[in-house]
C-alpha cells in the first residue's frame, strides 16, 4: 500500500520510463522512424508535463519511498519547466540531424532518459536519489554530446564532457560520503537536523566537495572549463537542450540540497555561493568578450546567466528563491530562443554557420530572423522594455531586501559588461556591411518556434507575470 | 581457534601474491595474482561476518575488473621491457612519490593514535538491523523495498550506458550479409531444389 502510494506520487517519472522503454523497442522494429519517435516522445513528455501541471495545480507535498523523493509544488515546477524545454530541443532537433546523418531514434530516448534523471534529481530529498538522478541525466548527456560522430567536435565535446563529468561526479560523492560519515544519514532532513546542533570541519570539508560538484554541473565559475568547448562542439539542438532542461534540474537540485540539508546553517555555505555567483557573473562577461563563434558566445552567456541565478541563491531567503525561479523560465525562454536563431543560420548550401562574420548585415538579406535574434540579446543583456530586464529585477530586488547590497552593485555593474557582446552581436547584425551567407530558412518549424519565443521575450512576456509570480511564489514556499 | 588459523592464512597469502603482483616479470602473471589476492580478502571478508562484501569481491573484482584486466594486458601488446627502461631517470620522481606516501602513513598512524573521530549517529529513526538477520537479507530488504525505486533507475541508467555504447560504435557495414529470419523460414523446398532427369554422358547443367 505505502508502495502504491510513492508509485503515484512519481507518476510523471513511470510515464516517462515506459515511454522511453516501447520507444527503443519500436525502434529496434522499426528502421529510419527518428522523426516518428521524435513525436512520441514529444507525446510523452505532454503526458508527464500533464500530470505535473495537475499535481502542481493541487499544490500538496508528500514524500515518496520512506523520504527519499518528494512530491511537492518547488519539484513540479522544475519538472514542468524542464519538460517543456525538453520537448522544444526535441522539436527543433530533426531538420539539424538529418543534415548531419544523424537523425537515428536513439536521440530522443536518450532525451526522454535524461528528463527521468532531471526529473528524479528535482524531486531528490536525499544523497542517494540525488546521486541517480543527476548520473541518469549525466550519462545520457555524454552520449547526447557526441551523437554526431562523425563530427569530429562533437566527439571531443563529449569525451571532455564524459571525463570532467566524471571528475565531478567523483568530488559530490567524495563529499556525499564525509556528509552521511558526520551527519549519520543520507536524508536532507536528517542532514538538516545534525547540523543544526554543531558543524565540524568535516561537515565543511563534505559541503564544500558537494557544492563544487554542483557547480560543475551547472557550469558555474571556477568550474566553467568546460561549457564552452561541450556547447561549441555538440549538435546544436543538443547544445540548446544542454542549455535549458539540464540546467534548471541542477539549479533546483542545488536550491533544494542548500535549503533543505544544509539550510539551519546559512553562513556556512553562503560566502561559497556568493563567491561563485559573482566569478560567473564576471568570467561569463569577460570571457564572452573576444569570441568570434556564435555558440561559444552562448555558452559564455549561459555562465553569466547562472552567476545571476545564484545571487537569488545567495540570499537565502523565500524571496531570492522565488526570483531565480522567475529568471530560470525567462532564462529558458531566451537561451532557447537564442539557439532556435542559431539554427536558422544556414547559408546556400544548406551548411550550418556559426561565426560572427558568417552574421554581418543579417538584417538587410533576413530581416526578421534579425529582429527575432536582436530580441533574444537584449533580452539577455537585461535591457528594460524586453522580458530578461524583469528576471534581473526580481533577482536584484532580492538581493537587496537580504541586504547584499554589494553583491547587487557588483552583478549590476558586471551586467554592463556583459552588456557589451549582446550589442556586439545586434550591431554586426545591423550596421556592418551584408556578408550575404545567409539564406531563406526552409523550416518552418524553426521560423515558428523562434517567433513564438521571440514574442515571449518582447515586452508581451510582462502579461505572463502575474502567473509567474503566484507559481514561483507557491514553488519557493514548499522549500521552506 | 580455526577462525584465528584461517585469518593467518588467509592474511599471508594477500600479503604474499600482493607482493607477487609487483614482482611477477609477466604481466598476465601479475594479474592471476592479483585474483588470487582478491579471493583471500573475501575469505577475511567471511571470517569478519560480511558475507555480502565478500561475494562482492568475488563477483565484481574477480569476476569484471580482473577479467577486463586480462583481457587488457593480453589484447595490448605492450612492451614491458621499454616501459621499465626509464628507470633512472624517474627514480627521483619515484623517490619523492615514496616519501609522500611515507609521510602520509606516518600521519595516519598518528591520527589514529590521537584517538576516534566523531562520526554522526544515525538519528533514532534509522533502521537498525538486528544481528539474527544474516546481512545479505537486510540489504536485500532494504534494496528491494525503501530502495525499489532506485535500485530500478539504477537499471535505467546501464540501458542508458548500453544505448550510448551502441549509438557511439555501432556501424552498418554493407559488406555484411546479416540474417533474415522470416525469409529462411518462409523458404520452401521447391524453391531451393529441383529434380533433374539426368542424361548419361551429357555433362551437367549448373
Amino acid at each position: 500500500m505505502e508502495l502504491n502510494a510513492s508509485l503515484s506520487l512519481v507518476r510523471p517519472e513511470i510515464i516517462l520510463s515506459f515511454s522511453a522503454l516501447a520507444l527503443l523497442l519500436l525502434a529496434a522494429w522499426k528502421d529510419q522512424a527518428g522523426r516518428l519517435i521524435s513525436i512520441l516522445a514529444v507525446a510523452a513528455l505532454g503526458a508527464a508535463a500533464a500530470f505535473t501541471a495537475s499535481a502542481l495545480g493541487s499544490g500538496a507535498s508528500a514524500p515518496a519511498f520512506d523520504g527519499l523523493m518528494v512530491n511537492d509544488a518547488f519539484g513540479n515546477f522544475s519538472k514542468l519547466l524542464i519538460y517543456i524545454a525538453a520537448a522544444v530541443s526535441l522539436t527543433i532537433a530533426p531538420r539539424f540531424l538529418e543534415k548531419a546523418g544523424a537523425m537515428r531514434a536513439e536521440y530522443p530516448v536518450l532525451i526522454v532518459l535524461s528528463c527521468i534523471g532531471m526529473g528524479i534529481m528535482v524531486s531528490a530529498t536525499d544523497l542517494i536519489s540525488l546521486y541517480i538522478g543527476l548520473e541518469l541525466q549525466s550519462l545520457s548527456a555524454y552520449v547526447l554530446a557526441s551523437f554526431v560522430r562523425s563530427d569530429g567536435r562533437s566527439a571531443e565535446a563529449g569525451l571532455k564532457y564524459f571525463v570532467l563529468g566524471g571528475l565531478a561526479s567523483g568530488m559530490l560523492l567524495f563529499g556525499a560520503s564525509l556528509v552521511y560519515g558526520f551527519a549519520g544519514s543520507t536524508s536532507f532532513a536528517a542532514i538538516g537536523l545534525a547540523m543544526d546542533k554543531e558543524v565540524g570541519l568535516g561537515l565543511i570539508f563534505g559541503i564544500v566537495f558537494i557544492l563544487s560538484g554542483l557547480a560543475f554541473k551547472i557550469s558555474a565559475a571556477p568550474f566553467h572549463m568546460w561549457t564552452p568547448d561541450v556547447y561549441e562542439g555538440a549538435p546544436t539542438p543538443v547544445t540548446a537542450f544542454f542549455a535549458s532542461a539540464p540546467k534548471v534540474a541542477a539549479i533546483a537540485l542545488l536550491m533544494r540540497v542548500v535549503l533543505e540539508a544544509f539550510g539551519s546553517q546559512v553562513l556556512v555555505w553562503q560566502q561559497i555561493i556568493i563567491a561563485v555567483a559573482l566569478m560567473s557573473i564576471i568570467i561569463g562577461a569577460v570571457g564572452a568578450i573576444g569570441q568570434q563563434n556564435l555558440k561559444r558566445l552562448m555558452a559564455y552567456s549561459s555562465i553569466n546567466n547562472v552567476g545571476f541565478i545564484l545571487i537569488g541563491l545567495a540570499t537565502g531567503t523565500e524571496q531570492g528563491i522565488a526570483a531565480m525561479l522567475v529568471y530560470l523560465t525567462i532564462y529558458v525562454a531566451m537561451t532557447l530562443g537564442g539557439f532556435v536563431c542559431l539554427m536558422q543560420l544556414k547559408d546556400k548550401d544548406g551548411n550550418y554557420r556559426e561565426e560572427f562574420a558568417d552574421i554581418a548585415g543579417l538584417s538587410k538579406t533576413r530581416p526578421a530572423l534579425a529582429a527575432a535574434f536582436a530580441i533574444f540579446m537584449f533580452s539577455l543583456a537585461g535591457i528594460p522594455p524586453l522580458f530578461g530586464f524583469w528576471g534581473k529585477l526580481v533577482v536584484f530586488n532580492a538581493a537587496v531586501a537580504a541586504g547584499l547590497l554589494p553583491l547587487a552593485v557588483i552583478g549590476i555593474a558586471a551586467s554592463v559588461i556583459g552588456a557589451f557582446y549582446y550589442l556586439k552581436v545586434v550591431k554586426v547584425m545591423y550596421f556592418d556591411d551584408a556578408a550575404d551567407v545567409i539564406a531563406d530558412s526552409d523550416d518552418k518549424v524553426l521560423v515558428w518556434t523562434g517567433g513564438i519565443l521571440a514574442a515571449a521575450n518582447s515586452p508581451l512576456g510582462y502579461f505572463a507575470i502575474p502567473v509567474l509570480g503566484v507559481w514561483t511564489a507557491v514553488a519557493a514556499k514548499a522549500l521552506f | 581457534m580455526i577462525q584465528l588459523v584461517s585469518f593467518y592464512i588467509f592474511a599471508s597469502i594477500v600479503i604474499a601474491s600482493a607482493a607477487m603482483v609487483i614482482f611477477a616479470r609477466n604481466p598476465v602473471h601479475s594479474v592471476l595474482w592479483l585474483i588470487v589476492a582478491f579471493f583471500n580478502a573475501a575469505g577475511l571478508m567471511v571470517l569478519i561476518g560480511a558475507e555480502f562484501i565478500a561475494m562482492l569481491l568475488v563477483i565484481v573484482y574477480v569476476g569484471a575488473v580482473a577479467v577486463l584486466f586480462l583481457f587488457v594486458v593480453m589484447m595490448l601488446d605492450i612492451d614491458f621491457a621499454e616501459l621499465r627502461a626509464g628507470f633512472v631517470k624517474n627514480v627521483p620522481l619515484g623517490l619523492l612519490l615514496a616519501v609522500v606516501l611515507a609521510a602520509e602513513l606516518v600521519l595516519g598512524i598518528g591520527a589514529y593514535q590521537a584517538g576516534a573521530v566523531a562520526l554522526g549517529t544515525p538519528e533514532a529513526g534509522a533502521a537498525t538491523v538486528s544481528a539474527a538477520v544474516p546481512n545479505i537479507e537486510a540489504i536485500g530488504g532494504l534494496l528491494y523495498s525503501k530502495y525499489v525505486f532506485m535500485f530500478e533507475t539504477a537499471g535505467l541508467i546501464l540501458l542508458v550506458a548500453m544505448v550510448g555504447a551502441i549509438v557511439l560504435t555501432h556501424r552498418k557495414s554493407h559488406g555484411t550479409r546479416g540474417q533474415s529470419i522470416s525469409s529462411q523460414v518462409q523458404r520452401r523446398p521447391e524453391d531451393a531444389t529441383r529434380n533433374v532427369n539426368q542424361p548419361v554422358g551429357q555433362g551437367i547443367e549448373l
